[in-house]
This record gives C-alpha cells, sequence and structure tokens, in this order.
C-alpha cells in the first residue's frame, strides 16, 4: 500500500530535482516517469539483463534494483548525458561506427556500463571484455560488434593507470 | 571476414555499401520512442491478474477490497467485455482444423498458467498492482496432459470441448514408396528429436498503448508488434471499427524474433478499454509475463529414420511428429506454422525421392506456440542434420564428402522437394564448401584429433539447410490462413520542398530497414541518402502490409521501393525534359541531380520539385504529374536462401559444460544491401542459435506450472557464451526477382542448434552417446553419460 511521501533531491547529468515520491518507487520509474528520461530501459525488473544501468556517483548499478530515495545526494548518469543526437558521444559514435545496435533497446544499458568498465576495468583482451560485459544481456547482435567497439574504445583509452 | 571486400569492390552505389544506419542516433542518444516511453495526459495502466491454474473452470471471481486502492478506476472480467468486442478467429483452410477464439480475458475457463483473468484499470501501475492483491478467483480444477505424447491420445483431457479433440492440426507429406526405400537400403538410422520450448525473449516485453479521440471516435494502438497492419485488420472486426477510424502503429520496437509477431489479447483489452474508459490506456508486460504469456516455440517431438544406399546416396526419409502447441492456436499464422514447417522442411536441401513426414499439432495447457525467427526450420534441420552424420558415421563416411554428394547440385534446379518446395538457383554446394575452405576443414579434423589425444573431449559439426525466404503470393507463409503474406507496397512521394518520403507497411524492430529500404531508393531514384525519409510501422501508410517477419522485408520491401522508384524516377526525367528542354532518353539524375548527356544544363531535384508543384503553370497542365508513386510487389515463388554451418565446441570432462570453439557461417542472402547489418543478422541469429542449443529452455512441471519465472531461470547467450563468428558471404545471381535480394534474418537460428548438436555428439563419440535433445545442457550430457554406463539408473526426459 502507498505510504507516506518523501521528498527526494538529486543530480541528474548534472541538473538538480527534487521531487516527492512514495518510499518505493523504483529509481528506474523515477527517472522515466518522474523525470521523463525515457533512455533508461526496463527489461526485466529483476536485475539479470542490464537494460536499465546507471551510474551513481560514477559506477554502474541497476536502477531496477535501486529505490530513488536510495538515490539522495547521488550524482546520477543516464545515456541522455553522453550525447545527443547531433552530438553523440564518443561511446555512442563507437557503437554506430560498429554497428554495436540493432533494436537499440537494450543499449542504453550498455553504454552506461561501458562508461564504468572504460573507468575501471583493463580490457587489455577479449577475453576480459566479454567477461566485462556479460552483465548485459543483448539479444539482437551476438555481443561481436559491441566486443568490437569496446576494443576500439578501450585501445584509445590506454592501459589503466 | 568475408571472401568478398566489400569496402573494396568497384560499386558505383549505395547497395552493398557499409553505410551507418540512419536510426542509430535517436536509439543511441536515449530519444528512441518505445511504446513505453509515450505518457499521454489522462493516461491509465493496467496490471493483469493471470491463472495461476493450467486448466480450470473459473467459479467466481472476488475483487474484496481492490477499490479501496487508491487511484484504482475499474476492475474487468470477461463478463464485462462481453458487448463490447469480438474474439479474433484464427481461420485455417487446413482439414480437420480447430479455429480457438481469442479472447482479451479468459472465459469460464482458464487453459493455461498465465493466461490474463482480471484487468484492473488505475492510475498508475503501482496501484493497480496494489489492487490485484485484493482479488480472490475460486477455480474448479480440470484434468489435463501437460505432455504432448499424452494429450495426443484419444481418451485424453479436452482442453477445448468445443473441438473434440486436442488434435487440431493434422498433415501429411508422401512421395514414392518410402517403406519400399527403407527395404531396400544398405544402412538406415533413426532417433528421436525434441527441441524444447523455447520463448524469444525480445529485450523490451510487450507493450500496449490505446488513445481513444471521442472527437473523431477513433482509436490509435501503439504496439509493439512487428505486424501492425494484421493487427489493425483484425481489431476492426474484434472492435467493429472501420480501418478508417483505426490506425496501429508500431514506434521503436526493441525486438520481436516472431514474439510480437501474432494478436494478443492485451493488444484487444487496452483498445476496448480506451474506448470504454474514454482515456488513454497502457498496459507494460513485466518479464515474468513475457516469460509466461507471450507465444512460445518449437516444442515438437519428432521420430524420424533414414535411409541410405552402400555408396550414401539419400533414398528415404520417415518421420512421425507430434506438436505441442499449447493452448490456443495464434493469430494470423494459426497452429500450422511451426507444425507444419517441420515436416514440409525436414528434407532439408538434399535429393530425396522417397519422403512421408507426419505431424499431429496438439493443444497442451501451455502457452500459444507462435512463430519464432527460423519456425520450424531449427527443428527439422536438427533433426535431419542429426541423421545425416549418424549415417555418415555408419558408413564411415567423412560427413562433409556425404552431404557434398546429396546437396541438389547447381544443374538440378529448380528442384522440387518431397513436400513441394521449389529450391530456386541457391549455392547449396558452394555454401558447403566455403565453410569448410574458411576453417581449412582437413587441418580443423588433425586438430580435433589432436585436442583427443591431450584427453580433451573436442568435436566438429557441421548443418546445411536452406529456408524460403520472402516468400510471394503462390504459398502462404502458413498453410491455409486468414491472411495475405504475398505482397508488400511501397508509396514515394517526392514533395515540394524536393525532399522524398518512403512509406512502406513493413515495421522495422532492429533490422534497420530505415537504412537499407533508403540505399535501395538511392540506387534507383538517384536522389541524397539524406533527402530521403523511410516511414514504416504504420497502417496508416499503405492499404494494406502484413508486417516484417519470415525474413520478407528486404525482399517484399526492397522490391517494392525498386518498382516505386523507378516509376517515380521516370516521372521526375520526364518533368526535367520539359523543363530543360532535352529528351528524356538523354536525361539521367545521380545524387540528386538531373545531368543531360548533350548539354551542361543541370538541374536539381530540388528545382525540379518546385517547378512541379510550386511554380504555377512552369509545366503545362496536361504534362503536369504529381512525383510520386505507389507499387505492390510479389515475389510469387518467394527465394531460396541456403547456408553452411560449421563448428567445434569442447565438452569439459569435469563439469559437462560446452564451450564453443570455432563458429563459421557460408551463407547465399543473394545481392547484400549492407554488409555490416547482414553480419550482424547473422551474429545475432547464431548467438540465439547457441542459446536453443546450450542454454534456452522453458519448462512445465507435472503440475502445468511454468519453471522458468526469471532470466535468471531462462537463460539466453550473454557475451561469454558466444564467440567470434566467421561469415563467408556468396551472393549467388538470383534471376525474376526484383533487385535480386534473399532474406536472411533467420538463418543463424536454423542453423546453430544442429551444428552445436552435431559437434557435441562429435566431441562426445568416443562414449558412444547422441544427442537428440536440445538444450544440451550440462545435466542432460550427465544423464546421457550415465544413461550409457547404467540404464537402470537412468532418468530420461
Amino acid at each position: 500500500m502507498p505510504e507516506k511521501k518523501i521528498t527526494l533531491s538529486v543530480s541528474v547529468n548534472g541538473v538538480a530535482h527534487t521531487a516527492t515520491i512514495e518510499p518505493r518507487m523504483l529509481l528506474s520509474d523515477f527517472l522515466r516517469h518522474e523525470l521523463g528520461l525515457t533512455g533508461t530501459h526496463v527489461g526485466c525488473e529483476h536485475g539479470v539483463c542490464g537494460a536499465c544501468t546507471v551510474l551513481l556517483d560514477g559506477r554502474s548499478a541497476r536502477s531496477c534494483l535501486t529505490l530513488a530515495v536510495q538515490a539522495e545526494g547521488v550524482e546520477i548518469e543516464t545515456v541522455e548525458g553522453q550525447g545527443s543526437v547531433d552530438q553523440l558521444g564518443r561511446i555512442q559514435e563507437a557503437f554506430r561506427q560498429h554497428h554495436a545496435l540493432q533494436c537499440g533497446f537494450c543499449t542504453p544499458g550498455f553504454i552506461m556500463a561501458i562508461t564504468d568498465m572504460l573507468r575501471h576495468h583493463p580490457l587489455e583482451s577479449d577475453e576480459q571484455i566479454r567477461e566485462a560485459l556479460s552483465g548485459n544481456i543483448c539479444r539482437c547482435t551476438g555481443y561481436e560488434h559491441i566486443v568490437n567497439a569496446v576494443r576500439e574504445l578501450a585501445r584509445e583509452r590506454g592501459p589503466l593507470t | 571476414m568475408s571472401l568478398h571486400d566489400h569496402s573494396v569492390e568497384l560499386r558505383p552505389k549505395l547497395v552493398g555499401k557499409r553505410v551507418k544506419r540512419t536510426e542509430d542516433p535517436r536509439l543511441l542518444a536515449g530519444v528512441g520512442q518505445y511504446v513505453d516511453d509515450m505518457a499521454p495526459a489522462g493516461m491509465l495502466h493496467v496490471a493483469l491478474r493471470r491463472s495461476d491454474q493450467p486448466h480450470a473452470r473459473i467459479l467466481n471471481i472476488d475483487v474484496g477490497e481492490a477499490f479501496s486502492v487508491p487511484g484504482v478506476i475499474a476492475i474487468y472480467d470477461a463478463t464485462d467485455l462481453e458487448n463490447e468486442v469480438r474474439p479474433a478467429i484464427p481461420t485455417s483452410r487446413m482439414p480437420d482444423y480447430y479455429a480457438t477464439p481469442i479472447w482479451p480475458l479468459a472465459r469460464n475457463k482458464v487453459r493455461y498458467v498465465g493466461e490474463p483473468v482480471v484487468a484492473v484499470v488505475a492510475e498508475s501501475r503501482y496501484a493497480a498492482e496494489d489492487a490485484l492483491e485484493h482479488i480472490t478467483i475460486d477455480y474448479e480444477p480440470l484434468p489435463f496432459a501437460i505432455r504432448q505424447v499424452d494429450a495426443v491420445k484419444d481418451d485424453a483431457p479436452l482442453l477445448h470441448e468445443e473441438a473434440g479433440t486436442n488434435t487440431i492440426i493434422r498433415r501429411e507429406f508422401k512421395r514414392g514408396d518410402v517403406d519400399a526405400a527403407f527395404e531396400s537400403a544398405a544402412v538406415t538410422v533413426k532417433g528421436r528429436f525434441r527441441m524444447t520450448r523455447k520463448t524469444a525473449v525480445a529485450m523490451e516485453n510487450r507493450s500496449y498503448l490505446a488513445e481513444w479521440d471521442a472527437r473523431k471516435q477513433a482509436l490509435t494502438l501503439y504496439t509493439s508488434s512487428n505486424i501492425p497492419g494484421v493487427i489493425r485488420d483484425v481489431l476492426s472486426g474484434c472492435l467493429d471499427l472501420p480501418g478508417t477510424r483505426l490506425r496501429v502503429v508500431a514506434p521503436d520496437v526493441g525486438g520481436s524474433f516472431g514474439g510480437k509477431g501474432s494478436l494478443y489479447g492485451e493488444e484487444i483489452l487496452v483498445c476496448a478499454l480506451a474506448r470504454k474508459l474514454k482515456r488513454p490506456v497502457k498496459f507494460i508486460s513485466d518479464r515474468l509475463e513475457d516469460l509466461s504469456a507471450t507465444s512460445q516455440a518449437f516444442d515438437e517431438l519428432i521420430e524420424a529414420e533414414l535411409a541410405v544406399t552402400e555408396d550414401g546416396m539419400l533414398i528415404g526419409l520417415r518421420a512421425d511428429v507430434i506438436g505441442d502447441v499449447g493452448a490456443y492456436s495464434i493469430y494470423p499464422w494459426t497452429a500450422a506454422l511451426e507444425t507444419v514447417q517441420v515436416v514440409s522442411f525436414l528434407p532439408g536441401p538434399y535429393r530425396m525421392e522417397h519422403y512421408r513426414g507426419r505431424i499431429r499439432g496438439v493443444l497442451t495447457p501451455k502457452p500459444p506456440t507462435g512463430p519464432y525467427r527460423g519456425v520450424g526450420r531449427p527443428s527439422s534441420t536438427f533433426a535431419m542434420e542429426r541423421l545425416i552424420e549418424m549415417a555418415a558415421g555408419k558408413l564411415g563416411m567423412d560427413p562433409v564428402a556425404f552431404r557434398r554428394k546429396n546437396l541438389v547440385n547447381a544443374d538440378e534446379f529448380p528442384y522440387r522437394t518431397a513436400s513441394g518446395i521449389i529450391w530456386d538457383k541457391s549455392a547449396f554446394q558452394e555454401c558447403l564448401a566455403g565453410a569448410c575452405a574458411h576453417v581449412d576443414y582437413p587441418n580443423l579434423l588433425l586438430e580435433r584429433d589432436e585436442a583427443r589425444r591431450n584427453g580433451r573431449w573436442v568435436g566438429i559439426g557441421l548443418a546445411s539447410y536452406a529456408e524460403l525466404t520472402g516468400i510471394g503470393s503462390r504459398i502462404s507463409v502458413a498453410p491455409g490462413m486468414p491472411i495475405n503474406t504475398g505482397t508488400e507496397t511501397s508509396k514515394i512521394e517526392i514533395d515540394a520542398t524536393g525532399t522524398i518520403t518512403a512509406a512502406f507497411g513493413i515495421a522495422s524492430h532492429g533490422q534497420g530497414l530505415e537504412t537499407t529500404l533508403a540505399q535501395v531508393i538511392v540506387d534507383e531514384l538517384g536522389c541524397k541518402l539524406e533527402d530521403i525519409e523511410v516511414k514504416h510501422g504504420d497502417s496508416a501508410l499503405v492499404p494494406m502490409s502484413s508486417g516484417t517477419y519470415a525474413s520478407r522485408s528486404a525482399v517484399l520491401g526492397g522490391g517494392a521501393a525498386t518498382l516505386a522508384a523507378r516509376v517515380v524516377k521516370s516521372k521526375v526525367l520526364r518533368a526535367a525534359a520539359y523543363l530543360m528542354e532535352q529528351s528524356i532518353d538523354d536525361l539521367d539524375m545521380h545524387d540528386g541531380t538531373v545531368t543531360s548527356r548533350n548539354s551542361n544544363r543541370t538541374m536539381t531535384l530540388k528545382e525540379i520539385a518546385s517547378a512541379v508543384y510550386s511554380q504555377m503553370g512552369r509545366i503545362p497542365r496536361d504534362q503536369r504529374e504529381d512525383l510520386a508513386a505507389s507499387e505492390t510487389y510479389d515475389p510469387y515463388l518467394g527465394t531460396a536462401c541456403s547456408s553452411t554451418h560449421l563448428g567445434m565446441v569442447e565438452v569439459d570432462p569435469e563439469t559437462y559444460g560446452v564451450k564453443v570453439l570455432r563458429y563459421v557461417v557460408a551463407e547465399d542472402c543473394g545481392k547484400i544491401i549492407n554488409p555490416m547489418i547482414v553480419d550482424g543478422q547473422v551474429q545475432g541469429a547464431v548467438a540465439q542459435g547457441i542459446g536453443a542449443a546450450l542454454l534456452e529452455e522453458i519448462v512445465h512441471d507435472e503440475q502445468g506450472q511454468a519453471v522458468a519465472a526469471s532470466l535468471a531461470d531462462y537463460l539466453v547467450p550473454v557475451a561469454t557464451n558466444v564467440p567470434d563468428i566467421g561469415i563467408v558471404h556468396i551472393e549467388a545471381d538470383l534471376p525474376n526477382n526484383v533487385g535480386g535480394f534473399r532474406g536472411m534474418g533467420e538463418g543463424g537460428t536454423i542453423g546453430a542448434p544442429a551444428t552445436i548438436a552435431n559437434a557435441v555428439s562429435d566431441a562426445l563419440s568416443h562414449l558412444g552417446v547422441s544427442v537428440e535433445t536440445l538444450p544440451v545442457t550440462p545435466d542432460r550430457i550427465f544423464r546421457m553419460l550415465q544413461a550409457r554406463r547404467d540404464p537402470a539408473a537412468a532418468v530420461t526426459d
């Protein structure tokens, strides 16, 4: 049953938002339906598929397994913060170049997970790249083109310092 | 990797180029628009109470305190909608068939766990789900047979009493004297093959939003469907609304693989409720609902037997198949779609004089089976290709040489198969040779043998198959069903600003058709790619369309686009000839500019469009014509697409886990529009085929309950399950076909299960077991080996 609403203050892609919500509201629903940031997708609501992946203070998290109120004071990053239709971000551009998306539904989750990977994972071999990507499900591509895109991005980045 | 290097091949045109997709920027930037991304003012949400019984009579529904939940608007069961909708009837001309009526909510009885029974409408999905908790349904459990081998029996409990039987599909194909062929055979092999039940698992769950326009008394349904035209046509009957007041739109759609390619009761439901409540109504399936109520796939039991001469020629094939079609015959494809294709395609790409294939499609209390990437042929190819390798083994022949001997040769086309399918010119032998060359087959055998000497369980498997794609009007995609699958329409218009709108009925949901169809139009019309807007997925665009499925959109959509673009181009050139005072024969258009062989004068498409539309009197009224055309293409027979897959696997002797070490696909999809997209389709389809072979399984227990309730139970491949796929493109010429395109979206799913099954069987050959059930999970390998060691202790499927 609905409980007493709570006021929440978060930063999403650098923009501050304040909202009054039910404490049980999922972060994925909050982003999509309260803020209208529908780039974050919901594929399973049980934390397996990774389509809803966002960054919380720089680390990837399943927004479908996170309550919005847990994000109080947190810096949230979503796919909308990566670039726009007329100016894609670097990961987005690599995905386009390598045809690493088909239906596009899982793509925002991959892009956010890869953002985290590029900051924190060595990604020195295809094996490491595939291991890192294995927390996200894509049903269209068979992953090979995604691996190609990440390999290029990891090369550009160079070794983790 | 490809035999052709498309980047350096001299191709003056866009067809054949790796053009980056025009749909990508919106999808990458997170501003694609899937159904759940829409939120019109006043929108209501539906949550469904689904059956927890496999077969039961509904005695009473008590809503309890459900209305006390703030935000609850209405609660309905089937009786409330009795006068609002008519059922969809999946009719068929198949003899002895029964068309199960499809209603939005269960009427009187439930027939599978997951069937919708009660709909709660509320201001939010949270409130609607809260209200579901208050509802109590009293059921009287009814007897049922959950396995097809039981449901097919004469005394089995009936799921639909009106049918008088559970066996609603019966079909037999016969050629020659198969029993005599078996008597004369030097070698026979047989097996009992089973591809267990699968489901599509598109990453976007099924999603529907209906809006009622009270001013026009008109309805718009936004749906994650890949057949919006079919949905419009059938809903027109269900809702008693003319097509002019009913529009069905598939916006961005997050994959389908067949799972979103049939009518669903929830689509009827949201439309009826939006009209009744005069507010927008949305239903978004969650993953549990997807796994328990989206159409499922395969689930045939195939007993098949192959007869071969001493020198390795196939002479006879006989098969008895029981298909488990689930609780309803799906609309529009009917229960004949999956089942009949198993026996019509079973002989594969091989010469086969004597054949008898019989199928019985049986109702069971499970979600209906429907289209899933490959339809029928993953099962038939699995059975046939296992038999091929079993026979080769028994004869002591190499499986490649054995296939080469029996594949239909180029000089035998057109070849009529034992079931009446016509194989036209397709590269059967070249695909086999191409796959072997790619991996250096003789060397791969040495590599395998070396690994085996080191105690590793390594095996190689192949599968060759052919499929009919881009099917025209000669045969129906599913035999006897109620819709036309043989045509598609393209409407191309140049507007007054000189830009081009190309409208189609097909509904791209990941295939990149906005890009590939534009590539085709650029080459035919001579315009710029960026000047084309491809519209699709909207029933209002063309008079009729059956959508995107069955590897047809490049063939039929591309063919229609070619025809329409040619007509529009002739109109552009006629106008240009007048305006430029040139003979039309001297003119051509390229890159949006008309040039003349006899003059330096040029005109851009923008200038011509302006002259035609906006400059009154510039062209005499008896010569002025709109720069537009609508053309419909019917490829009549359809095109054969063929392929050979070759894989090498390793089975872990400790865990029985299977790892795919090498994989190559050699395929002939005719002229390739965009090699990058074709590669993506092959890779994705092979991944799904690997999933079907090693991981994916919908299980119903003896109580009829669905055991796989999450993606932690129903395992689909992740990046570590799939190897890089070698791809060999063989672009065989395709005469008598506009554009020369063959369909290729499904093939990977057809070849991979058989290939993996053969490779795993090869890896385990020293242990004397043969893979006959997929997925071949570690548990199944354990049980096969246990049964081999101690038959008394064996627990089989």
